[in-house]
């Protein structure tokens, strides 16, 4: 397919700007002005229009298929949000407003849903306040260790290190890096869990606090979870919780009662707020009482009146980190979905995406390595070590024939824990037939990788493009057409 | 249940094909464990949601006439931009992990870095970034890295909002972020070049800058280079439809908001914030890339690369802990600037510096009110002096219906008189002179 700038031809127009209408028309000092208009692409609107159906006709989303990408959480998208989320009050509100004297007032239902999504979020993960202004999982994790700076600074307490478990994201050593940390790699245990043992060797007064997902990234649920942060804790240190997983337990367990002091929540993810090929997302963080004052300016309150106001007077806060209230558009869609779902609703996400994990892990467990068994919670991993073993079928194999069977594949390779991993995660939306299917795939594939392991090493044959030549993108180094 | 398939019947016959009876999938979480049942509202019906949503965002001013920018702008939108991004094949679709299927994200993003590029006249650029602060932010950390250097200069007349952020950021970090102030509205080349040092990793300004004013900052780069800094600007991409690109003045990094290309005001966000940089930087530049390469059969495709800079990889090492971009607001951009063209862009960015020059006419015609910095060139924003208080004069005007810009007392010492007017190619010349009309009656 071409580039849109291959399509381009010199005059073709896709907009008329209106006329003027002003008498005045200025000439800027000519050091000041570029020598030629920026080369962008001459098209009409209809140009653009096929041009990018058609790049939308080679891409796949959860509205096209079941897309069971372990961690990612990739649930429906409730058209609703979409359409409440183009709402000109909404859409059409300039964020500078309520900064202007008086101007709170005329973005008060603004305000109302920051606030209202806030009250929600503090239920459901039983925190005492959150701020919604970071603009993904990552700058929520940035975010909640930078208030675990300034707490640590405020005590005088000398800290330098963050403990991170051997199957965390990246984006926890990432973050907690970047926040100045020194980072430390906590192992697992045999039953793939963060070895308490190794814990407690680690922990010392340098100890910051402690970054967790939980149910982590084998899906497993630590049931040592509160005696990790209380021996956190112990050392004045603070837990983190990483909300990436939160859909296994929500309503069902709270990061607050387990003993958690700093949570992140994916909005993207447990709230079903569409993942937009790779953001945006909102990644809103809470924290417990002792940390109220560290959250990032400004905050929302209600007033004694009942109408809302921007707080900005706020000493003790680690500052700005968002420039005004987070991805405001994100967050509307995630409370509508709240609203929509209410208690009884949000109750049954976690028993229907724990159902469906552990229907396939048991389905497909004859057919691939398990290497955790027992009950998993959202997601379950497997391995594709056997295949290896007997046909040379890697996991990218697996993947990539699981693609021509028409769906998307799951996480491969992380955690990199276990070897050759497929991470399942497929969410509560799919219904009995979707799962069927896929587990349907899943054993043709390794039935295939038995007996004809070569068509399998040939996949994708449906795709507009095969398996593409990763090396020669990094070596030769194309990144725009310029 | 909303959004949930499995009918009872269902669920029993599931379980009992797995062996498990339904208490069963909860219990490796110790009792103890378990939460009272949240205190949370019972669920309300589509039909419910949109009304109640759509009286709370009634609530919600946004018939005042938009006067207000500081970096944030009212810029039209047309239909085809929406029409193609809430295509579901793009919005449902995560970080294209699996290239074979991601072709349209991927490419996509490659024409979203191409166009940064051009636009900017940089090399290289990355998949975007949260926003311009964040972008900004990333940048500093970027140039730190390639210095290996402590210090970085910022002028301020970058956005104040910016600033701060970079403030918040570097609390924890062992960074010397020092300020200088502008000189009559532009970046202050003597204060910099007093504090430019072996130890300086950065020089950060604006165009144009936040009090609208333009630059050239073609001599900053120049005295960053000769004590081995670099140079980091930031920029309003619409601007860049007739001003010269930061790439022509020898920026080493470029960053910017990219809400103006065709993205909502939405109260704050989703925003896009975009990064290009020079070719040889591309190692330390943060964030996803895609780049073009091809299958076994020789047709071209694009994959993310240069991963081994992120954090999947890298984890503690990596350039940014930055995970996901903000892929549908790049896409956003790249249908708005595919849209207006070539020719399209530069009418609309003339459009707005004629508009704004006019409303700069109109509205200096009114009795004691001057320009704040008269010597200074400015693109669609200008900082304007009233004969009172510039926040109350905006409160007063916003009764009158007019979001008549935004007060710079707010961030600027002794400017408690000035209004920073940003005029787009939305406004028209019967509001423009309204808005004088209304200006003058309430001083």
């Amino acid at each position: 397919m071409k580039l849109v700038f291959e399509k381009s031809a010199a005059g073709r127009r896709g907009l008329r700007i209106p006329k003027s209408d002003v008498p005045t028309s200025i000439h800027l000092k000519k050091e000041y002005l570029r020598a030629q208009p920026a080369a962008l692409p001459e098209l009409s609107e209809l140009d653009v229009v096929r041009h990018f159906t058609e790049l939308s006709r080679r891409n796949y989303g959860v509205d096209t298929n079941f897309y069971p990408l372990g961690s990612c959480t990739m649930k429906y998208n409730p058209k609703v949000c979409e359409r409440i989320a183009s709402y000109p009050g909404f859409a059409h509100l300039h964020p500078l407003l309520p900064q202007l004297r008086g101007g709170g007032m005329l973005t008060q239902g603004a305000l109302e849903v920051l606030y209202e999504t806030d009250l929600m979020l503090r239920e459901i993960c039983g925190m005492a306040a959150f701020t919604m202004q970071p603009m993904a999982g990552a700058h929520g994790e940035l975010t909640g260790i930078m208030m675990m700076a300034a707490y640590h600074r405020d005590r005088g307490n000398h800290k330098t290190t963050v403990l991170v478990p051997d199957s965390a994201h990246g984006t926890n050593p990432a973050s907690a890096a970047i926040a100045g940390y020194t980072v430390k790699t906590v192992p697992s245990d045999e039953h793939g869990c963060m070895s308490l043992s190794a814990l407690k060797a680690m922990l010392n007064e340098e100890t910051a606090g402690i970054m967790l997902t939980c149910p982590n990234t084998l899906g497993l649920f630590n049931p040592h979870v509160k005696e990790i942060c209380e021996l956190v804790h112990s050392v004045d240190g603070l837990a983190y919780y990483d909300g990436a997983n939160l859909n296994a337990i929500v309503g069902k367990v709270r990061p607050g009662d387990l003993g958690f002091d700093i949570v992140h929540v994916n909005l993207h993810k447990t709230f079903a707020t569409p993942h937009g090929g790779g953001g945006p997302g909102a990644g809103p963080v809470g924290v417990v009482e002792k940390l109220v004052d560290y959250l990032p300016v400004s905050v929302v309150v209600k007033r004694e009146d009942g109408t809302y106001a921007l707080e900005y007077n706020r000493p003790k806060s680690i500052g700005y980190i968002a420039p005004f209230y987070g991805n405001f558009g994100v967050i509307l869609r995630a409370y509508v979905y709240l609203l929509m779902l209410g208690r009884e609703g949000l109750e049954r996400v976690a028993e229907n995406a724990v159902l469906n994990a552990n229907y396939i892990k048991e389905k497909l467990k004859p057919y691939y390595d398990l290497p955790h068994p027992g009950i998993c919670k959202h997601e379950c991993v497997l391995s594709a070590a056997r295949q290896v073993k007997e046909s040379g079928t890697y996991a990218l194999d697996i993947a990539k024939a699981l693609i021509d069977a028409g769906f998307h594949p799951p996480t491969m390779y992380f955690p990199t824990i276990v070897k050759e991993s497929l991470m399942i995660e497929p969410t509560e939306c799919e219904s009995r037939e979707t799962l069927d299917a896929f587990i349907e795939a899943m054993i043709a594939i390794a039935q295939k990788a038995r007996t004809e392991p070569e068509t399998l090493k040939a996949a994708p044959v449906t795709t507009p493009v095969g398996r593409l030549d990763e090396t020669k993108a990094a070596r030769e180094l194309n990144i725009a057409c310029l | 249940m909303p959004y949930i398939s499995h009918t009872d019947q269902q669920r029993a016959q599931m379980l009992a094909e797995i062996g498990l009876k339904p208490e069963d999938l909860f219990s490796d979480i110790p009792p103890s464990l378990r939460c009272r049942p949240l205190n949370l509202p019972e669920g309300l019906s589509e039909q419910e949601v949109r009304s109640r949503l759509a009286a709370i965002a009634s609530k919600n001013y946004i018939h005042l006439t938009c006067f207000l920018g500081g970096g944030f702008y009212d810029h039209f939108i047309p239909a085809a931009v929406y029409a193609l991004t809430s295509r579901s094949e793009f919005y449902t679709a995560y970080t294209p992990y699996q290239p074979e299927v991601s072709q349209g994200t991927l490419q996509a993003i490659y024409e979203f870095q191409s166009v940064i590029c051009r636009l900017t006249e940089m090399e290289a650029s990355n998949a975007s970034l949260y926003d311009g602060g964040t972008a900004l932010y990333e940048a500093m950390m970027m140039a730190l890295r390639l210095t290996r250097r402590n210090k970085v200069l910022v002028d301020d007349s970058v956005n104040p909002i910016y600033r701060v952020m970079l403030h918040s950021y570097t609390r924890n970090l062992k960074i010397e972020l020092t300020e200088t102030e502008n000189a009559g509205g532009l970046a202050n080349r003597e204060a910099i070049r007093r504090a430019l040092d072996e130890q300086t990793a950065a020089v950060i300004v604006q165009n144009p800058n936040f009090f609208g004013c333009i630059d050239d900052f073609t001599d900053l780069a120049e005295a960053a280079h000769s004590k081995g800094a670099l140079l980091i600007v930031s920029c309003y991409p619409i601007s860049l439809g007739i001003l010269k690109a930061p790439g022509a003045m020898g920026a080493d990094i470029v960053t910017g908001e990219g809400q103006s290309l065709g993205l909502p005001m939405s109260f704050g966000g989703p925003y896009l914030g975009f990064m290009a940089t020079r070719k040889e930087y591309v190692r330390q530049m943060p964030g996803r890339i895609v780049g073009q390469t091809t299958d076994a059969q020789g047709r071209r495709g694009f994959v993310l690369t240069l991963q081994a800079r992120e954090q999947h990889i890298r984890r503690d090492k990596a350039t940014s802990n930055i995970c996901s971009n903000e892929a549908l607001c790049a896409l956003t951009a790249l249908v708005y600037l595919c849209l207006l063209g070539k020719e399209g862009l530069r009418e609309t960015a003339q459009l707005c510096a004629d508009k704004a020059s006019y409303a700069y006419q109109r509205l200096t015609a009114i009795p004691g009110v001057r320009p704040h910095f008269p010597a200074q060139w400015f693109f669609n924003e200008m900082v304007l002096d009233l004969p009172c208080e510039a926040a109350e004069a905006a409160a007063k005007l916003i009764e009158r219906g007019y979001a008549a810009g935004f007060p710079l007392s707010r961030y600027y010492k002794g400017m408690n008189n000035s209004l920073l007017i940003a005029v787009t190619e939305k406004r028209t010349k019967q509001e423009i002179g309204m808005l004088a009309e209304e200006l003058e009656a309430i001083l």
